[in-house]
């Protein structure tokens, strides 16, 4: 919880506000597999990090869709962008070094949320439909790239700063997960920029009258949203040694309750970072426990749903009331 | 009471029209205010006095006709046009974010910036220094706000109306544009709403006040524009006229001489 101490936010204030319910609930979550599952390995240091490092890419793909949350858009095109990201870096690092695999694997985010946003604003369209679209465009694309065949990575170096690498013995990923959380959180609270962002999202009209641009703003939380999805791909693939085109493909659901349960409103205007990232742990968790639970992988996807649904519900009920 | 106005205008519009489809909102609409004047625009449902705000406020551009500010033609095409201009405007919604506390929204996309060059260049909020201007400022409109770090939204009607106001005085602006600003509130903030109007005047600052309030017009106003069916049909010194010839130049039933 070192993040929450970096943000200097009073521990009492914090858990009287009214996103606080994630608190809760994920102490809740919490305590129940821990006394389910007693006679396992839930309740482990080892497994609580392998929870957090295995989230690191739901971490961030939460993250980055708050932005568009914030405007009031929603991306829907993370899930795919996360595999044409991880199977462009993939291939440009069989010929080129590390920089040009991340700066190919970020200029796919940066063109996808450019394209998502020119589209969402010129035609005037809601953003769920264009970035359903391009969901499917990337989908087809990322099959196509490498003819569903998944492209293994041998560069040493790129799976340790993006997978399984530590750093003074703290692992990569958890650095990872709290410097996108730290800087997606200072962005939204602390720079005009993020004030602005929050400003069009909350209401259209009041920002318009004061002066703001809102279909650049509008544009530029779609392309931070892509952006950080690119990453997620990469932090996939660094971990993974390899990429296919299946990487985020099941994650989108995931992403979405993640955000909803952590106080970030689905309708624009609020955008709760915090959240956003215990409510991706709380997910990450949850799957790790139902797997310990011994569930066959059907009963798996069963419950997962439920548990989704739910947490969406309580999440857009919550946002409704704010 | 009329208090005459300093020479210079500080607006004067020049036959501005505006179409939509086949609807004429305006169809030439002329007059100017003077520095330190309150002008009051006055019409029925559908007269034209919104499209008129809002085409100087930079919402609307104009199809035809001269805006002048300070006697200088210019082209309002954006809100941030207008302000550039030193026209601020008080929306009847009061163009307020309810998420963010009064700091935030009195200095929405004009905010203070870190000292500090390098956190300056990104763009970091100085938000200690907006809360005490807030403050300030809206001390010296005489608005008691409980709590400063207060969303917008838990205030009450009156206390949004005093931030509004003071947002689009805090900038030295030299026209300000009022669009119904009592019609939500009580009798005592209504007062308070006049007594600001007067106090900035008295400052040099032009108002131009929307109301179908006419014990208010009468109050406040120096002058009344009046607009019929997207014209400007009368322009009269409050102190000549009464209630009732006000009403009846806005429904129609007299001309103005």
């Amino acid at each position: 919880m070192s993040g929450l101490l970096l943000m200097r936010v009073p521990l009492r204030q914090l858990l009287l506000r009214k996103e606080a319910y994630i608190y809760y609930i994920f102490l809740l979550v919490l305590v129940l597999f821990a006394v389910l599952l007693h006679d396992t390995a839930f309740l482990s240091f080892d497994n609580f990090m392998n929870i957090i490092r295995q989230t690191t890419p739901i971490t961030v793909m939460a993250v980055a869709l708050s932005f568009a949350l914030a405007v009031g858009h929603i991306d829907l095109s993370i899930g795919a962008v996360v595999a044409v990201s991880a199977l462009v870096s993939a291939l440009l690092l069989q010929s080129f070094g590390i920089s040009v695999a991340v700066c190919g694997a970020l200029a796919v985010g940066l063109l996808v949320g450019l394209a998502n946003g020119l589209l969402t604003e010129k035609l005037q369209v809601s953003s769920l439909l264009i970035t359903l679209g391009s969901m499917s465009v990337l989908a087809g694309f990322a099959r196509q790239l490498t003819n569903l065949e998944s492209v293994p990575i041998i560069n040493q170096d790129f799976n340790f700063i993006f997978g399984g690498g530590d750093l003074l013995g703290i692992p990569v990923l958890l650095l990872w997960t709290l410097g996108i959380a730290a800087l997606g959180y200072l962005v939204l609270n602390k720079l005009r920029f993020g004030r602005h962002l929050l400003a069009v999202g909350g209401s259209p009209n009041a920002a318009r009258a004061m002066g703001i641009q809102l279909q650049r703003t509008r544009v530029y939380a779609l392309m931070i949203s892509a952006c950080g999805a690119a990453l997620a791909g990469l932090l996939y693939a660094g971990r993974l040694q390899g990429a296919r085109y299946t990487l985020g493909e099941a994650d989108l659901l995931t992403v979405i309750a993640a955000v909803a349960i952590g106080g970030t409103s689905l309708f624009g205007g609020r955008a709760c970072i915090v959240g956003a990232v215990l409510g991706s742990w709380l997910m990450g968790m949850i799957n790790n426990g139902l797997i310990l639970s011994g569930f066959s992988t059907n009963e798996q996807m069963v419950a997962r749903g439920v548990i989704l649904i739910l947490a969406v519900a309580i999440g857009v009920k919550e946002s409704k009331n704010g | 009471m009329v208090r005459t106005g300093l020479a210079q205008k500080a607006l004067e519009l020049k036959g501005i029209t505006k179409e939509f489809g086949a609807v004429k909102a305006l169809q030439g609409v002329s007059f100017s205010i003077h520095k330190g004047e309150v002008v009051a625009l006055l019409g029925d449902n559908g007269a034209g006095k919104s499209t008129l705000v809002r085409c100087i406020a930079g919402l609307h551009a104009p199809d035809q006709g001269e805006i002048h500010v300070n006697e200088q033609q210019v082209t309002i095409r954006t809100p941030q046009d207008a302000r550039d201009h030193g026209i601020e405007t008080v929306f009847q919604d009061l163009a307020m974010i309810p998420d963010f506390d009064i700091a935030s929204n009195l200095f929405l996309n004009r905010e203070m910036l870190s000292k500090n060059p390098i956190l300056r260049w990104f763009g970091w909020l100085d938000q200690q220094g907006m809360r005490k201007r807030a403050r300030k400022s809206l001390n010296r409109l005489n608005s008691r706000l409980p709590d400063f770090s207060a969303k917008v939204s838990t205030l009450s009607g009156g206390q949004r109306q005093a931030v509004a106001i003071a947002r689009a005085v805090n900038w030295g602006a030299d026209l300000v544009i009022m669009d119904e600003p009592t019609a939500a509130l009580g009798v005592e903030q209504s007062a308070q709403v006049n007594e600001l109007i007067k106090l900035i005047s008295s400052q040099g600052v032009a108002v131009l006040l929307i109301s179908h309030n006419m014990q208010h017009v009468l109050e406040t106003c120096d002058r009344a524009v009046v607009l019929y069916q997207g014209r400007s049909v009368a322009d009269v010194a409050v102190s000549d006229v009464s209630k009732e010839d006000l009403v009846a130049l806005i429904t129609g039933a007299k001309v103005a001489a």
